[in-house]
């Protein structure tokens, strides 16, 4: 179906028997609608209980994530400490809280960045061809040859472990998925009648493409994104689990899992808990992009 | 076009990626905030050792030279020198190459056996809640750490079950093969979710064309239909999947190699890193790097073998 950015008056003017303003559809749909896709509520309902958590980790542990005691370390689960404390006395509750306040805050961070350069790179190179989309494919080739995580452990390696290594590296690796995404629905979209009738009405390239074109192509990056936020709380949490994260003390569910596994024998659930946060948090944004995909799916 | 000429045709397309890979992977070394010598070096740092550094990574060199050197020894077949442990890193890439590929196939391999009965299934029953319940896997997985999920099978299969040893990789090859199992098993459960999708697709595509009609209009029993007719050209597009995945299945092993102390190229890596070996960790990107558009190249050109409709394109 032929889809018309909101904006293009000028499109009316030259035929005016055309179909309704289908971007409209969608958003207003959205607004109306997006309560009766089960997935997404599921999926909001199980992010909101997590991020609620972590926000208010304060109010809800009495203990601080860092505060080490020597003389409670390797407890069991109990009333005092409800998932145990770790080998330094630290209690698993307030740093499964925390630590998820660190691995959630990056993990949506870290996808603006390469969500914006993958975007602009894909629209430039769908929309003006030639040149410019063999040089990007060029480049989005390069960086596919590399399997995800050897690149991106390497270069948190090289430029330095902590927050801005990851966002550094995240960028340069993930930008390909969002630049693909983009190229494909603008080459599609950029024969469509409007985009024509933009061009006859004499519309420069900048305002055809922030305006006419972005607002039909951004919808399968935006769903992809809620995938991508998953793909980054991952990296992090494993980069945690390899010593490449955040330095400590700020927890992180990787380093837990890590410190976890040293006491597996005895000790399983210093492993699991961080382990099943994160399945939670992946499945919460699973149902919640599952949703998404659904409800921006035009009719 | 011939088979010749087209197998030509994707090598050179090969090139310049390869060419590309080089230059990143040449630059990564000048990310390093400051001056790697003194990265490196740390407190011993002094003025004489930082030049020694630099003479011998050649970065008192200008840069265009600088890569024209490094490209000169890599058409050599010299990878560099590792720091740490005075050796070239092929050596010692070589020396772990065995468990890695180990590894590797049987991860494959159980990704294979994983993914045909489960697509099929979902196929065959598609719509039904047996279809649903597979369709949904990927929610599920999707925000698995593998890592965590090697840790998982520790504890259930090695620790609490006995069935299984918890790391290490053995002495022989039936050692070996016994190491790998976990290791494999964890990367082929973070693979299928996606292989299991596309072969399904391709099923269901399949189970519509005409000749299954036909097949089954002459009287083909289902189970001959299912597996002689429809199975072999749906499993086509599963070698293209398995390549796609390729990327993430080397990468997979570096973080595995780690859960289960395998002694890879992986586990290698996060060696080298630990010690601070810039070139050694160089090294090791490209290769991995490589063996990935190897291994594209080779599954484009099975695939026109195969299929020789795909050369036309």
């Amino acid at each position: 179906m032929s889809t018309l950015a909101p904006e293009s008056t000028a499109h009316h003017s030259l035929s005016p028997d055309l179909p309704p303003l289908a971007v409209a559809n969608v958003k207003d749909g959205f607004r109306t609608r997006w309560y009766r896709s089960r997935s997404f509520v599921a999926g909001l309902v199980i992010l909101g209980v997590i991020i609620g958590l972590c926000t208010f980790a304060p109010l809800l542990t009495p203990y601080s994530p860092t505060q080490q005691d020597l003389t409670h370390v390797l407890q069991p689960p109990s009333a005092e400490h409800i998932l145990g404390t770790d080998q330094l006395g630290i209690d698993m509750w307030s740093q499964l809280l925390y630590g998820g306040r660190t691995d959630l805050r990056i993990g949506f961070l870290a996808v603006i960045l390469p969500f914006i350069l993958g975007t602009t790179l894909g629209c430039l190179a769908g929309y003006y061809g030639r040149g410019v989309d063999v040089g990007v494919m060029r480049l989005v080739d390069i960086v596919v040859a590399f399997p995800f995580y050897v690149l991106v452990i390497a270069l948190v390696f090289v430029i330095g472990p902590g927050e801005r290594g990851i966002y550094i590296a995240i960028t340069i690796v993930g930008w390909v998925s969002y630049a693909r995404i983009v190229r494909g629905e603008i080459l599609v979209a950029k024969q469509q009648d409007y985009v024509l009738a933009a061009r006859a009405a004499g519309f420069g390239a900048p305002r055809i493409i922030v305006r006419h074109l972005l607002p039909n192509v951004i919808t399968q990056a935006i769903v992809f994104a809620t995938a991508d936020v998953v793909l980054c709380i991952l990296a992090i949490v494993t980069l945690g689990y390899l010593g490449l994260g955040v330095p400590p003390p700020i927890p992180d569910w990787g380093r837990m899992i890590f410190n976890g596994q040293q006491f597996l024998t005895t000790q399983w659930q210093l492993a699991t808990f961080p382990g099943l946060a994160v399945v939670a948090t992946g499945v919460g944004l699973a149902l919640l992009g599952d949703g998404l995909s659904d409800l921006l799916r035009p009719e | 076009m011939s088979i010749a000429s087209y197998i030509f045709k994707r090598c050179l397309l090969a090139v310049p990626t390869i060419f590309g890979v080089t230059i990143l992977v040449f630059f990564m070394i000048h990310l390093v905030p400051g001056d790697p010598a003194v990265t490196l070096l740390g407190p011993r740092a002094t003025p004489e050792l930082i030049a020694q550094l630099h003479h011998a990574w050649g970065l008192d060199k200008p840069l265009l030279q600088q890569y024209l050197l490094y490209m000169q020894r890599l058409i050599h077949g010299d990878l560099g020198q590792s720091f740490f442990f005075q050796l070239p890193a092929t050596t010692l890439i070589a020396e772990r190459t065995g468990a890695t590929v180990l590894l590797l196939v049987t991860a494959t391999l159980f990704t294979v056996v994983v993914t045909i009965p489960l697509a099929i299934l979902a196929a065959i029953k598609r719509d039904k809640t047996t279809d649903h319940l597979i369709r949904s896997l990927p929610i599920a997985t999707l925000g698995m750490p593998s890592f965590w999920v090697g840790i998982m099978l520790i504890l259930i299969v090695s620790l609490r079950l006995g069935l299984l040893p918890v790391g290490g990789y053995g002495q022989n090859l039936p050692e070996h093969l016994q190491s790998v199992i976990l290791p494999a098993l964890t990367i082929a459960l973070a693979i299928s979710p996606m292989t299991i999708r596309s072969l399904r697709a391709s099923m269901i595509e399949v189970l519509e064309a005409d000749y299954i009609l036909t097949a089954r209009a002459k009287g083909a029993s289902s189970a001959r239909v299912l597996f002689r007719h429809a199975l072999r050209n749906a499993l086509i597009p599963m070698v293209t999947v398995l390549s796609v995945n390729m990327g993430w299945l080397v990468g997979g092993t570096v973080v595995i190699e780690r859960v289960f102390a395998i002694p890879g190229i992986g586990g290698l890596m996060l060696d080298a890193i630990g010690n601070r070996d810039f070139a050694l960790v160089q090294a090791i990107t490209f290769v991995f790097a490589i063996f990935v558009i190897f291994v594209y190249l080779v599954a484009d050109v099975s695939y026109s073998l195969i299929d020789p409709r795909v050369r036309y394109n």
